[in-house]
């Protein structure tokens, strides 16, 4: 019963992902994406960070790594796979996720509070949550503007495969609480299963309470 | 086999927010250049060797399918030439 946490070359958020995993009792450990992913694997975290230095796209060279078949594989089955930050970029650029995180409007890396509203909570990533609640996660991010076509857009709204929106501390999702231009202010999307997840925001960076905030406990007990 | 050199261009699709380009533009402008717009795009030359020029092509067009490009923000043109 052990998460594998994936670390590139590059990855930063591997540590703090095993940290916060371990602070709510859940098994957990970093696995070198050239070793694959280890027999046990009841769960799978790909990190935030810079994976192969953002070449090409952010997450573009980790997505074409042969741990990310084992990683589809597994979520193919049904295996709970979150992707945080860099995580979010290469599930994008892998396809276990559809859209794309790219370049910030400001033009600038932004490390910073958000709102987040929960768009659903009968998801693994928030039943802890009610649909509607407002939860406070930081983001550190250049490239988290989601884009996708908007007929595609449509779609996964459609399917209900938005899992976060960026909000107002009221839950108001505006022009003005969307950090990074993203469409619809999307923060978090689902993939073609419920158990797969990417969103910008660092829930492991919201887990210890000597940190300051707890709100992002809720998406990493999905691992339990 | 023929010796070519494809040249893969990737743009952002039309209507997709460029901010990098912005922020050239606008520095442009405080070095008082006068300019309508600018957009930015990466371009890769790629050497290969292929039975005939669309055979070149065809592969260098896999390759920003597959990993130059991403589809989902990005079009792309190839071009030929032998080398």
């Amino acid at each position: 019963m052990t998460v594998s946490i994936v670390r590139f070359g590059g990855s930063n958020c591997d540590r703090d992902a095993e940290r916060a995993l371990d602070h709510l009792g859940i098994d957990a450990e970093i696995v070198w994406h050239e070793d694959g992913l280890p027999a046990d694997t009841t769960g799978v975290v790909l990190p935030g960070g810079f994976s192969y230095g953002d070449y090409l796209r952010a997450g573009a060279m980790a997505a074409q790594s042969p741990i990310i078949d084992e990683v589809e594989s597994l979520a193919a089955e049904g295996v709970p796979v979150l992707g945080v930050c860099n995580g979010a970029q290469i599930g994008c650029e892998s396809g276990l996720t559809e859209g794309a995180f790219t370049t910030n409007e400001s033009a600038r890396f932004q490390c910073e509070h958000v709102y987040l509203r929960v768009e659903r909570d009968d998801t693994p990533w928030t039943a802890a949550y009610d649909e509607g609640d407002v939860i406070e996660i930081p983001i550190a991010h250049g490239e988290g503007r989601y884009e996708i076509d908007a007929d595609r857009l449509d779609t996964l709204e459609a399917e209900d495969r938005i899992l976060f929106r960026y909000c107002d501390e009221n839950g108001d999702v505006t022009d003005a609480a969307n950090p990074n231009g993203s469409r619809h202010n999307v923060a978090g999307v689902l993939g073609d299963r419920e158990t797969v997840a990417v969103m910008m925001p660092h829930p492991e960076r919201a887990t210890i309470p000597h940190v300051g905030m707890t709100d992002g406990q809720g998406v990493l007990r999905a691992f339990e | 086999m023929t010796a070519y050199t494809a040249t893969v261009t990737v743009r952002l699709k039309h209507g997709v927010l460029d901010p990098e380009a912005e922020t050239t533009k606008q520095a442009l402008e405080r070095l008082d250049f006068e300019l309508d717009a600018l957009r930015s795009a990466d371009q890769f030359e790629i050497d290969l060797d292929a039975a005939d020029a669309d055979a070149a092509a065809d592969r260098a067009g896999e390759m920003a399918e597959r990993l130059l490009a991403n589809p989902t923000i990005h079009d792309y043109e190839v071009d030929v030439a032998q080398r």
